[in-house]
């Protein structure tokens, strides 16, 4: 698909609206973030025709479009799998063995980091804190779930149930 | 030491965790929540009394700063132009610390009190509560409160039949610890990566849009609601001295129960250790971190007796931070736990200012070839050298930041890096680690 052909999908644009909303008038660019966030969740990984989408969307440059995208750690810069696996290794869940469950994913999931399992299931990263120091390690997955206490046994159990909602 | 009994847990920003449904405005409400706001939009006290309040409260930044809330918000001039925005800083990040999101899960109401509140004292028509970008479940949490709010006219349009306006927004990230520094949080909300700002001028005078903005972390927000309803003395007195109140601590690492503990400033670390069950297995406390992996370590030594307030900690060598107590028993490998540090620093750094940007990857280089079994005793030398030459020459306090745990680690814990470097094995497990590990 060429830059040209390429329209946001109308509910990313009313979801975007919803954003542009918070913000005084003139300041739609404030809304940047929540809408590569919005886009990302609708196509995947994000490519430059889609950068080129936002920054027409929201009226502003589009260098600014793509340090955005470049500076927050959410936005996928490679392609991931279906469901990525963000394990803590900050002081907190490293103190409590974050090596150990990282390793365990990488063995039961046949990847190393960053990669793509062949299926295309799933990506495992490493990411900094998470905020859940607590209950350490802890994991998210796809940013937005969270998964606390997590033992290999944990793990295990996840993972099969993530496969079988697909078969 | 003081006696458990005695110790009243939980009693301002988490009080409503024991509650059947915490989050709940009906909840909020029984608890005496929003008498004080409509209090204030009935009887249109004069702001500076308000203001006044929190400053003789001594309610210091719970956001790891520690500096003075009532002051930060006299620093908006009263003829300061409007509009004006109050920014609620729930980017919660730094290593070890998870307390904002229980404030926003469990406690919403009294955060939404705490920004109205906050904006009708600085003349402010409108907040940005910016939280983390995995914080979805809290976010929602915070929207749903809003809405229960605005049922009732607390928020929004002619408040409580009055003329009074204040918009609350929450926002959300998308994955950056830098943007918890305020000024690069007003970049991130208006739309491009969170580089922090030169200063002055100061958010006060130049904050969101160039409009006089004050920035302050959730805990603070959430304390002031009941600073009015009771009073400073009532907060001052919860406290000990030159700290007034709570303050929410999180105790992570090698304790038997993790856990998020709100306890009178100046209560024990013996106490607070207790409350998490204390030790994990018998291996004795090795070093505390006592808020936020940036803050300097102290040796066991320096936790007795040592009580958790702002001047204790400042006088045993380190900090409050943002109370993210993180616990090490006698099996943790400085050298390792270092560098787990220092990587997390060089992933975070901004790269914006020199010192950091080169600074972050000397530091985790100098760790990694120790660990490696390569380093020799000069590498100690330059590792100092390092983090003498970027404190205090970059513009945020990120300088600070990474350099602060590398200086306490090699002050109090020298001997392993030494030990490390002729042996290239650990001191503690006997071992080497491969470093080297790209961050």
């Amino acid at each position: 698909m060429t830059s040209v052909d390429y329209r946001l999908p109308l509910t990313v644009k009313k979801a975007i609206a919803v954003w542009v909303a918070k913000f005084p008038k003139g300041r739609q660019s404030s809304a940047v973030i929540m809408a590569l966030r919005l886009l990302q969740q609708a196509e995947g990984v994000l490519q430059k025709h889609h950068l080129d989408a936002i920054a027409v969307h929201l009226d502003m440059p589009l260098i600014q479009v793509e340090s955005v995208f470049r500076f927050y750690s959410m936005f996928y810069q490679h392609s991931v799998g279906k469901h990525v696996f963000k394990v803590c290794n900050s002081v907190s869940c490293y103190l409590r063995d974050s090596e150990r469950i990282l390793a365990h994913l990488e063995k039961r999931l046949g990847v190393a980091r960053n990669e793509v399992t062949e299926d295309g299931l799933f990506t495992i990263q490493e990411t900094e804190c998470l905020g859940a120091c607590c209950q350490a390690p802890c994991m998210v997955i796809n940013d937005s779930n969270y998964h606390y206490e997590l033992t290999p046994e944990k793990l295990d159990v996840l993972i099969d149930q993530l496969k079988q909602e697909v078969s | 030491m003081v006696n458990m009994k005695d110790i009243s847990i939980n009693s301002v920003c988490l009080r409503t965790l024991d509650k059947k449904a915490p989050a709940a405005l009906k909840t909020y409400l029984d608890l005496g929540g929003y008498q004080v706001w409509q209090r204030i939009i009935k009887e249109r006290p004069d702001p500076s009394e308000l203001i006044q309040t929190i400053r003789n409260a001594i309610l210091k930044g719970r956001g790891g700063a520690g500096f003075l809330s009532g002051l930060k918000m006299r620093f908006i001039a009263d003829d300061a132009p409007h509009p004006r925005y109050l920014v609620c800083n729930s980017d919660e990040g730094e290593p070890g610390t998870c307390k904002d999101t229980l404030i926003m899960q469990y406690n919403p109401h009294q955060l939404l009190e705490g920004m109205l509140i906050a904006c009708y004292a600085q003349g402010m028509s409108a907040c940005y509560h910016y939280i983390r970008g995995e914080y979805q479940a809290q976010f929602d949490a915070c929207e749903t409160a809003i809405a229960e709010a605005t049922t009732r006219g607390f928020v929004g349009e002619n408040i409580l039949g009055s003329s009074v306006n204040i918009h609350i927004y929450n926002i959300l990230g998308a994955g950056s610890y830098i943007v918890g520094e305020e000024s690069a949080m007003l970049e991130s909300l208006e739309g491009r990566p969170a580089l922090p700002r030169s200063k002055p001028p100061f958010p006060a005078v130049y904050g969101l849009y160039g409009k006089p903005t004050t920035v302050n972390n959730t805990e603070t927000i959430a304390s002031i609601p009941l600073i009015i309803e009771k009073g400073a003395d009532w907060f001052l007195e919860m406290g000990c001295e030159n700290s007034g109140g709570a303050k929410i601590f999180c105790l992570s690492g090698h304790v038997k129960n993790p856990g998020v503990f709100e306890v009178p400033l100046g209560t024990s670390f013996d106490t607070l250790l207790s409350l998490a069950g204390g030790m994990r297995t018998k291996a004795p406390l090795k070093a505390i971190i006592p808020g936020g992996s940036s803050m300097r370590v102290l040796p066991a030594k320096a936790t007795k007796s040592l009580t958790m307030d702002y001047d204790a900690l400042a006088k045993a060598g380190s900090s409050l931070g943002t109370g993210g107590v993180i616990v090490m028993d006698r099996n943790t490998c400085m050298v390792q736990t270092l560098a787990c540090i220092s990587r997390f620093y060089k992933h975070e750094s901004c790269g914006q200012c020199t010192p950091c940007r080169e600074g972050t990857g000397w530091v985790v280089r100098l760790l990694d070839r120790i660990l490696d079994g390569k380093a020799t005793q000069s590498d100690l030398t330059m590792l100092r050298d390092v983090t003498n030459s970027a404190e205090g020459r970059t513009i945020c306090a990120f300088g600070e930041a990474f350099t602060w745990p590398v200086q306490s680690f090699l002050e109090h814990f020298y001997d392993e890096f030494e030990y490390y470097v002729h042996n290239k094995h650990s001191m503690v497990t006997g071992c080497q680690v491969k470093g080297g590990r790209d961050v």
